[in-house]
C-alpha cells in the first residue's frame, strides 16, 4: 500500500516538474521562470525525501536539505541579478 | 495496516497538493496570480511528504529523526523570502512608478526610491 501511494506520489511531483519546465519555455517575464525554478526545487525536494522512503535510507535528508539551500541561495541570487543588475552590491 | 494507511494517506494527500499547485504555474494568467500556486507546494506539499516519512521512519523502521523538521523550518523560513524578491523583480520589469499605490509611509517603494537618510550614517 506504501509502494502505490509512493509511485503516485512521484508520478504527481514529477509532472509538476513536466509544468515547472513548461512555464520556464512559456513565461513572459524573468520573475515567471525564476518562480517555476523555486516550484521545481520544492518539487525536487519532495521527490528526494519520497526516493528515501523508497528505499528505506535516511541519507537523502542531508542530500534533500542541500537542495534546500541551494536553491533559495539561486533563487535570491538570481532576482538580485535582474533587479539591480549585480548580486552582492 | 492502520499505520501503513496513515502513511500512504500523508503521501497522496502531498502528491495531490503538489501537483495542484504546480498545475497553477500552467492555469492562472497572470505572474501575481501565479505567485500564489506554489506556496501550496511549499507548505503542504513538502509537509505531507515530510509528515509521511517521519511516521514511516519511527513506526515502520523504528527510529526517531529530526532532520525532516529542520528542512520543514528551513522551508518556511525561506518561501516569503523567495516570493517576496519574485515580486519586486515583477514590480521591476512591469510596473512604472505611477502605476503604484501610495507606500503609506515616510518613504516610497524601495525598489524606485532611495533608501532613507539615516541608514547612511553608519
Amino acid at each position: 500500500m506504501i509502494a502505490m501511494a509512493l509511485y503516485f506520489g512521484f508520478a504527481c511531483f514529477g509532472l509538476g516538474i513536466f509544468m515547472c519546465i513548461w512555464r520556464i519555455a512559456r513565461g513572459p517575464t524573468a520573475a515567471d521562470r525564476i518562480l517555476a525554478l523555486d516550484t521545481i526545487v520544492i518539487n525536487t525536494i519532495a521527490l528526494l525525501i519520497l526516493y528515501g522512503v523508497h528505499k528505506g535510507t535516511a541519507i537523502y535528508y542531508e542530500a534533500s536539505m542541500l537542495v534546500a539551500m541551494v536553491g533559495f541561495v539561486s533563487t535570491v541570487a538570481y532576482c538580485r541579478f535582474v533587479l539591480r543588475g549585480d548580486i552582492i552590491e | 495496516m492502520f499505520v501503513e494507511f496513515v502513511i500512504s494517506f500523508f503521501i497522496v494527500l502531498a502528491g495531490v497538493f503538489g501537483l495542484v499547485g504546480s498545475f497553477g504555474m500552467l492555469k492562472l494568467k497572470d505572474t501575481m496570480q501565479r505567485l500564489h500556486a506554489p506556496t501550496k507546494a511549499t507548505t503542504l506539499g513538502v509537509g505531507g511528504v515530510l509528515i509521511a516519512s517521519m511516521l514511516y521512519f519511527l513506526l515502520v523502521k523504528g527510529s526517531l529523526s529530526f532532520h525532516e523538521l529542520l528542512i520543514t523550518i528551513f522551508l518556511f523560513l525561506t518561501a516569503p523570502v523567495s516570493a517576496h524578491f519574485v515580486a519586486k523583480t515583477y514590480i521591476q520589469a512591469k510596473m512604472k512608478p505611477e502605476q503604484l499605490p501610495g507606500s503609506e509611509g515616510e518613504y516610497g517603494w524601495a525598489i524606485y526610491d532611495d533608501p532613507p537618510a539615516y541608514y547612511d550614517n553608519d
